[in-house]
């Protein structure tokens, strides 16, 4: 039996909200300067950030940094690349993964638990180190294009995709996912006469979701965020993406507004896509957490 | 044979003849300015587009990359074989790229740069690799008023400051009290601004990044007596406040001196237009201190080249030749106000004629400029410079963190085999 009075509830509950108010405040910040700074001229952008002002659309508010943004560089076409980029390596991405860990949980074969090692230790190999040699490898594929076949795959979309395709990140979350199900539902499906593929499309994927939502989050995010790797495979700014765009807006004096207003136009998509699946997303952390 | 067929026959062989000879080969040329100064990306395609069109052999196309990105991306393209015919630059790196095999000797004789300032032209294994359309220079900004004020001696080229005289200057502006620091470094500027603007103070002290005379060794060079001369004087002006140190805000130091909070100003030409247009004739660009051994500055900004993976290096040439005329070195300058290359072309501008707003800065560069080391480990030795400056300023022990910057680029050097020196 509680001892706790109605009084030291309330206390007790306003201080949760406070302290929520407050966790949710620091997140909202940065946020919240990026936009009102993306509407300041850059010396009152630069002078307000030793005040509250620098959170405050006061002052000489205007939309000419955007104006100005779009005429420094082609900041749609930056949208648009890192959006298509992201969104079809992510599509693919999520089936192929997802089937490597329907296998790896489900399917019995020779060496699975040797190879689901190695898948997850590499991992700590970081992109940076093997960047050279996959520079070296892409630059000798071959594509059969409007001319024939040719030689190399710098500038162009594929080139920023298909490397991405698979990772062993998000095999080894649909694995530990799929582990997690219960076994019963796959004996049912083989029961009632049910291929591995229909059991993987139709049984397991649709209960699939909130890996799904996080696996999709983890990757647009990392895709997104790209930018050592378009860095060096294009070198036409017909397929450069946001974060290599965004290099654009560096310059020897750098002019900080318009550097807010082009990142709060390159976050509009990812917070889009973050809030459309928030709630799957939530619910796989929730009942990652309660398992075990 | 009808006369059809013999008509479509000789058209076909007119056709397939003349093709090589009316197209054009395409001469690929790729430089920093993506998203920069839209008058400096408008001049190279005036020049570009004048160049394509005064003849028929060569079509030069332009790709341009963000600055901060383009380094890496002439490696990355190095590494895959990718490079463009023609490059731009920047002077200190240039002998990098061409002892690294990117870059090949311009086939241009140097007698026809003969005019142009030393600062623009990049050398390196005795061979010209590059030229430049324009130099930059930097001074101490400072405004009359204030060093009349204050009973301060104002500096000329011929007589600047001692380093006695420059000290006790900023102790007097320091206590005025008028002034939150009376010196701006630009010391929040961790890029390349350290090593450009900073290593002409230890080579008027004597120093160096590393030792010329055989580029093999920054011992003695960095850490010997005179360079910790400099160091302790350069630790000592953060010490005793006449600097804003390495924490120094990117908004305090585009506002400072505009705002009277800095008396003083280390800054380059390139932001004189705006202090003009406040101050007016109160505003001063003045000489570098001469520390003991000569008033120094830095030099050599983005210059012009060919990689060396072109198969078109005379055609490349042609346009480096066509792009450094007098009236295009003109044009630069009054786009985007550096210092135009020769003195003919600075009598062309508007800023840099006799008389002009900045003319003080072409002097400058003809009179105190120094090229910064010209040696392939350059790329190495700026980073461990820089490192060892913002570690001196932030407290650090003089002859020690010298000491450990000179062992580092030596052992750099050595494990390059002395990179072809």
């Amino acid at each position: 039996m509680s001892s706790r009075t109605p009084e030291t509830r309330a206390t007790s509950l306003f201080m949760r909200y406070a302290i929520l108010v407050l966790v949710a405040l620091i997140f909202v910040f940065p946020l919240v300067f990026m936009l009102v700074s993306s509407l300041k001229p850059s010396l009152q952008l630069l002078s307000d950030t030793s005040s509250i002002r620098a959170f405050l659309p006061v002052g000489n508010i205007s939309l000419d940094n955007y104006t100005a943004s779009f005429a420094r560089a082609p900041v749609a076409l930056f949208i648009f690349n890192s959006i298509f980029i992201t969104s079809v390596t992510v599509v693919l991405n999520l089936v192929i993964c997802s089937m490597a860990g329907f296998s790896f949980a489900f399917l019995d074969w020779k060496g699975k638990d040797v190879m689901l090692s190695v898948v997850i230790a590499t991992l700590i190999v970081p992109l940076e180190t093997i960047a050279i040699p996959l520079l070296l490898v892409v630059n000798n594929l071959p594509w059969v294009g409007l001319h024939g076949i040719e030689w190399g795959w710098l500038n162009s979309y594929r080139v920023q995709i298909v490397p991405f395709l698979s990772d062993a990140l998000t095999v080894f979350l649909f694995v530990q996912y799929f582990r997690d199900l219960p076994r019963d539902l796959i004996e049912a499906a083989r029961i009632d006469g049910a291929s591995w593929f229909q059991i993987y499309a139709k049984v397991i994927m649709p209960i699939s979701g909130p890996v799904i939502a996080t696996a999709a989050i983890l990757r647009f995010l990392a895709m997104y965020n790209q930018y050592l790797w378009p860095l060096m495979v294009t070198q036409s700014e017909q397929y450069r993406p946001v974060m290599v765009g965004l290099q654009y807006f560096f310059q020897l004096n750098t002019d900080w507004g318009q550097v807010m207003a082009y990142l709060s136009m390159i976050t509009v998509p990812v917070l889009a896509f973050y809030l459309a699946l928030q709630r799957a997303f939530i619910t796989s952390i929730a009942s990652t957490g309660i398992k075990g | 044979m009808g006369r059809f067929a013999k008509l479509t026959g000789v058209l076909a062989l007119t056709t397939a003849l003349a093709g090589p000879a009316l197209a054009a080969t395409e001469l690929s040329m790729w430089y920093h300015g993506a998203g920069g100064d839209s008058a400096e990306r408008d001049t190279f395609a005036r020049i570009i587009k004048e160049f394509n069109e005064s003849q028929s052999n060569w079509e030069v196309k332009l790709q341009a990359f963000p600055q901060i990105a383009y380094n890496d991306a002439i490696t990355a393209a190095a590494v895959a074989g990718k490079l463009p015919d023609i490059i731009d630059v920047d002077g200190p790196i240039m002998p990098n790229w061409a002892w690294s095999k990117y870059m090949q000797p311009l086939p241009i004789p140097e007698e026809k740069f003969a005019k142009f300032l030393p600062g623009t032209l990049g050398h390196w294994d005795g061979k010209l690799y590059s030229v430049g359309l324009w130099d930059a220079a930097v001074a101490m900004y400072a405004r009359k008023s204030v060093l009349e004020e204050n009973g301060i001696r104002i500096p000329t080229l011929d007589k600047p400051w001692t380093l006695e005289e420059f000290d006790a200057a900023l102790v007097k502006l320091k206590d005025s009290g008028k002034f939150d620091y009376p010196l701006d470094l630009a010391m929040n500027d961790k890029g390349e601004w350290y090593p450009y603007a900073f290593s002409p103070f230890l080579q008027s002290f004597g120093g160096d990044i590393v030792d010329r005379s055989t580029y093999k060794t920054a011992e003695g060079a960095l850490n010997g007596e005179a360079a910790v001369k400099f160091g302790n004087w350069w630790q000592s002006l953060f010490e005793r406040k006449l600097a804003p140190g390495t924490s120094q805000d990117t908004g305090d130091h585009d506002t400072g001196f505009l705002e009277g909070k800095y008396a003083l100003q280390w800054n380059g030409n390139w932001a004189a237009l705006k202090p003009l247009d406040k101050f007016g004739d109160d505003m001063l660009f003045l000489p570098a201190p001469d520390f003991g051994h000569g008033p120094k500055i830095g030099a050599a900004s983005w210059q012009l080249g060919i990689s060396a993976a072109s198969k078109h290096a005379d055609g490349a040439a042609k346009f480096i030749e066509f792009a450094t005329q007098d009236k295009y070195l003109a044009a630069f300058s009054n786009a985007i106000g550096l210092i135009p290359a020769t003195a003919e072309a600075a009598q062309m501008t508007e800023n840099y004629k006799d008389g002009g707003k900045l003319a003080v800065f072409y002097d400058l560069s003809a009179k105190q400029a120094l090229v910064r080391p010209v040696t392939p480990g350059y790329v190495f030795a700026a980073k461990e410079f820089r490192k060892a400056l913002s570690d001196i300023a932030d407290g650090a022990d003089v002859q020690d963190t010298l000491d450990a910057a000179a062992d580092a680029i030596t052992a750099d050097i050595e494990k390059n085999s002395g990179y072809g020196h």
